[in-house]
C-alpha cells in the first residue's frame, strides 16, 4: 500500500477530506468512502485502506494537491491546477488525459503537464514553436533560471527589453519539472505573470489606467502628463495599438485610458493580463509627448503615384518586422533594399532630405 | 520565512546592466541565507510595483542595487513598491547613513518590508572598492607603489553621489595600504580626464563607483582618460598614459564581493542570515579581471 494512502487515512482520522469528488468522512458508524460514482460506509480503518485501494487515483490526486503541492502559496497551486484542469475535468478523465500529456499555452510557452504510475506531475516546458520537435532535438534545461539567459536574446541576437515580447527564441526545453520548478520557470520567462492571472481570477487584479499611472510620474517622466490635453485619447490607442497589440506583447491589455474611458483598440487574447502600461510604454510615451507637441507644417514634395505606394510599403515593412522576409531580389516590393536604394539616390540631396526639402526652415 | 528582494536600475537598451544584480542574486541564494532572492528593475522585469507580489515569504528584506541616497531610493523605489506611510525622514539620514525603516506595502498588505539604505553607501562598499583593485592587478596584497582613484558621476544630479566618493576614499586613504588616494569625478573637478594629473605613482587603479558596466564606464571614461580613442578598439590593462600605468577597473557594482554588502544591508535590518557573509567573502574572492 503507498504511502499516500497512509497519508489520506491519517489525515481522515482529524478531519473529513474532500477534493475533487473524493469524500472521506467519520461518524459513529466508521468511514464513509465517497466518489461521484461510488460509495462506501460504515468502513473501518483498515476497510477504509483497501478501499482506497480500487481508487488509488483519487489517492494520489488527494496526496498530490494536500502534501506535495500543499496551500503554501495559492498562486502556484491555482496555476498548477489551471495547467490540468483540475476542478475542469473529472479526476479518472484528467488522469486519462494527463497520461497523454496535457498541453497548454502561456505566451509563446507551451507546457504540457504528464502522470507516471504514482500519480507524480512532470511538465515539459517549451516555445510554442517547438510543439511537434522531438524532446532530443532541442536544448536540454533543467534549473528554472538557465531561462533567465533564453529569455535576454532573440532569435537574431539581440536583447529583448520587453520579457513578454512576442518575440521568445525556441529550440529550448525543459523536459521534466516538477510543480514548483515549472512555477520557476515561468515566472522567469514571464516575471509576475502568475501572480496576475491569479489576482485576475480572484477578482482583486489591481489594474491602473493610463490615467493613473501617468499621474504618478516624476522626474523625466513627469512631462508625459502634458500629453493630455483633456482634447480626447486618440493618442493613448495610437499607444496601444502601436506597443501593446498581440504581435508585440503575449500580454492580454487590461488598462484603458481612465476608469470611465476604454480605449478604442482591442486589449488582445493573452491569457494573463497587464495591469498598467510598463516602463517601455512609458519611456516610448515620453518621447512622443515632445514629437506630438511639434506643429504641423506643410512641405511640397512630388512623388510619383508609386514612389508615395512605395514610402508607405516601408513604413508598413518596418511597423511589421517584415524587413528580412523581403527577398532580395524581390523589386516588386516596394520595401525591397534595392527599390529603397533606388528611391534615395533619386529623391535625397547630399544632405538626405527628401526632394531636395529641408526639414527646418532654412 | 524571510525573502530577499534586490531592486535595481535596469536598462531597456543594454542587457550587462541587470547582469550584476542576477550575479549577486544568485551568490546570494546559493549561500541559502534566504527562503527566496527575487530581483525587481525599475525598467525591466518584473518592475518594482510587483516585485513584491512574486514573494511567498512574510518577512521581507528590499535592498537596493544604487550607489547613493537621492532621487531612486527617497521617491521611486518606496513609491513603486506602495510602502504605506514612507517618509523619508523616518531614514534619518545625513545623505550617507540610510540604514533601514520597517513598515507594510499597500501592494502585499499581510507582509513586514524591510527597506533597506543603497549599498553604495555603506561601510562595506569600501573593502569592495579594495577588492576591486586586488582582482584587476591581480594582486591580493597591491596597495604599495600604488594610487587608487575612486571615481563618481558627480554632482550633475544628486550632491550625495559625490558624498559617497569621497566618504569610502577617505577610509581608503585612512586603511594606508595605498601610496595615494583621490577621488575623482566625471562631470566635475578633479575630472577623471586628468587622472595622471592627480597621482605621482607610475600605477594607478581606478576604480569607478557604479552599480553596472554602460555608457559611463565602457565608453566614456576610458576614452576621456586616454586608455583607447576608441572603446569599440578595446584597450589594455594596465595601459600606459603620460608615463603611468592605469589599472581601469570597471564598474565596482560587477565585482563578486557586492553580495556582501548586499547581505549587510539585509543584516542590518534584522535578516538572519548566519553564516552567509563568511561564506560570500570567501567565494567571491577570485572574480575575473575586467576586460576578460
Amino acid at each position: 500500500m503507498g504511502h499516500h494512502i497512509d497519508a489520506l487515512v491519517a489525515a481522515a482520522a482529524d478531519d473529513d477530506v474532500r477534493l475533487d469528488g473524493l469524500e472521506v468522512t467519520q461518524s459513529d458508524d466508521g468511514y464513509t468512502l465517497e466518489t461521484p460514482d461510488s460509495h462506501h460506509a460504515g468502513l473501518s480503518e483498515d476497510a477504509l485502506r483497501d478501499a482506497l485501494g480500487d481508487y488509488d487515483d483519487y489517492a494520489t490526486n488527494w496526496y498530490v494537491w494536500s502534501t506535495v503541492v500543499g496551500e503554501s502559496s495559492p498562486q502556484r497551486r491555482a496555476f498548477l491546477r489551471w495547467v490540468e484542469g483540475a476542478g475542469k475535468y473529472a479526476v479518472p478523465e484528467r488522469y486519462d488525459a494527463l497520461r497523454d500529456g496535457i498541453h497548454h499555452e502561456w505566451g509563446q510557452l507551451r507546457i504540457t503537464a504528464t502522470i507516471d504510475g504514482h500519480g507524480e506531475r512532470s511538465y515539459d516546458l517549451r516555445h510554442v514553436d517547438d510543439a511537434d520537435i522531438d524532446v532530443d532535438d532541442l536544448d536540454p534545461y533543467h534549473e528554472p533560471l538557465a531561462a533567465r539567459q533564453l529569455a535576454t536574446y532573440d532569435e537574431k541576437g539581440r536583447y529583448r527589453p520587453l520579457k513578454t515580447g512576442a518575440n521568445l527564441a525556441g529550440g529550448w526545453v525543459f523536459p521534466d519539472l516538477d510543480g514548483r520548478d515549472l512555477v520557476e520557470t515561468v515566472e522567469t520567462f514571464y516575471p509576475a505573470s502568475v501572480p496576475n492571472w491569479f489576482r485576475e481570477r480572484e477578482g482583486t487584479l489591481d489594474v491602473e489606467h493610463w490615467e493613473d499611472t501617468i499621474g504618478r510620474q516624476t522626474g523625466m517622466y513627469s512631462v508625459i502628463d502634458t500629453w493630455n490635453r483633456g482634447d480626447g485619447h486618440e493618442h493613448v490607442n495610437w499607444v496601444a495599438e502601436a506597443c501593446c497589440d498581440d504581435s508585440q506583447c503575449v500580454k492580454r491589455r487590461e488598462w484603458e485610458y481612465d476608469d470611465e474611458t476604454d480605449l478604442d483598440v482591442d486589449g488582445g487574447d493573452g491569457v494573463f493580463p497587464c495591469r498598467e502600461p510598463c516602463s517601455l510604454v512609458i519611456a516610448a510615451s515620453r518621447k512622443w509627448t515632445r514629437l506630438e507637441g511639434e506643429e504641423t507644417k506643410t512641405y511640397e514634395f512630388e512623388l510619383t503615384p508609386s514612389e508615395k505606394q512605395q514610402v508607405e510599403d516601408i513604413i508598413e515593412a518596418v511597423a511589421d518586422d517584415r524587413i528580412d522576409e523581403i527577398r532580395e531580389a524581390d523589386v516588386y516590393e516596394g520595401s525591397n533594399r534595392y527599390r529603397t536604394r533606388f528611391l534615395r539616390a533619386k529623391l535625397f540631396d547630399e544632405d538626405g532630405n527628401l526632394c531636395g526639402v529641408p526639414t527646418e526652415d532654412e | 520565512m524571510q525573502a530577499l528582494v534586490i531592486v535595481a536600475h535596469g536598462s531597456h537598451l543594454n542587457p550587462d546592466s541587470s547582469t550584476p544584480t542576477y550575479d549577486h542574486a544568485d551568490t546570494i541564494r546559493e549561500v541559502g541565507a534566504f527562503d527566496e532572492v527575487r530581483t525587481g528593475f525599475w525598467k525591466e522585469e518584473p518592475s518594482i510595483r510587483e516585485v513584491l507580489r512574486t514573494v511567498e515569504a512574510d518577512e521581507v528584506y528590499v535592498v537596493p542595487l544604487f550607489i547613493s541616497e537621492g532621487y531612486f531610493t527617497e521617491q521611486v523605489i518606496p513609491r513603486e513598491l506602495r510602502l504605506d506611510g514612507w517618509d523619508v525622514a523616518d531614514w534619518d539620514s545625513d545623505g550617507l547613513s540610510a540604514s533601514h525603516v520597517t513598515l507594510t506595502a499597500d501592494d502585499v498588505p499581510e507582509k513586514t518590508v524591510h527597506y533597506c539604505g543603497p549599498v553604495g553607501t555603506h561601510e562595506a562598499m569600501t573593502d569592495v572598492i579594495v577588492r576591486r583593485a586586488e582582482s584587476v592587478t591581480g594582486d591580493p596584497n597591491v596597495g604599495e607603489g600604488f594610487g587608487l582613484a575612486v571615481v563618481g558621476h558627480g554632482t550633475e544630479r544628486n550632491e550625495n553621489s559625490a558624498k559617497a566618493i569621497e566618504y569610502h576614499a577617505n577610509r581608503i586613504r585612512d586603511m594606508d595600504r595605498f601610496d595615494e588616494v583621490q577621488a575623482l569625478y566625471m562631470d566635475e573637478d578633479p575630472e577623471v580626464d586628468d587622472v595622471t594629473d592627480y597621482f605621482e605613482s607610475e600605477d594607478i587603479v581606478v576604480v569607478p563607483l557604479f552599480i553596472a558596466d554602460g555608457f559611463h564606464t565602457q565608453e566614456d571614461i576610458p576614452e576621456d582618460m586616454g586608455l583607447t580613442d576608441d572603446y569599440r578598439d578595446g584597450y589594455d590593462i594596465p595601459t600606459e598614459v603620460d608615463g603611468h600605468r592605469i589599472w581601469y577597473a570597471g564598474a565596482v557594482g560587477t565585482e563578486g564581493l557586492m553580495a556582501d554588502v548586499v547581505l549587510e544591508r539585509a543584516a542590518d535590518a534584522g535578516a538572519e542570515i548566519g553564516d552567509a557573509l563568511e561564506l560570500v567573502r570567501e567565494r567571491t574572492r577570485a572574480t575575473p579581471q575586467a576586460g576578460d
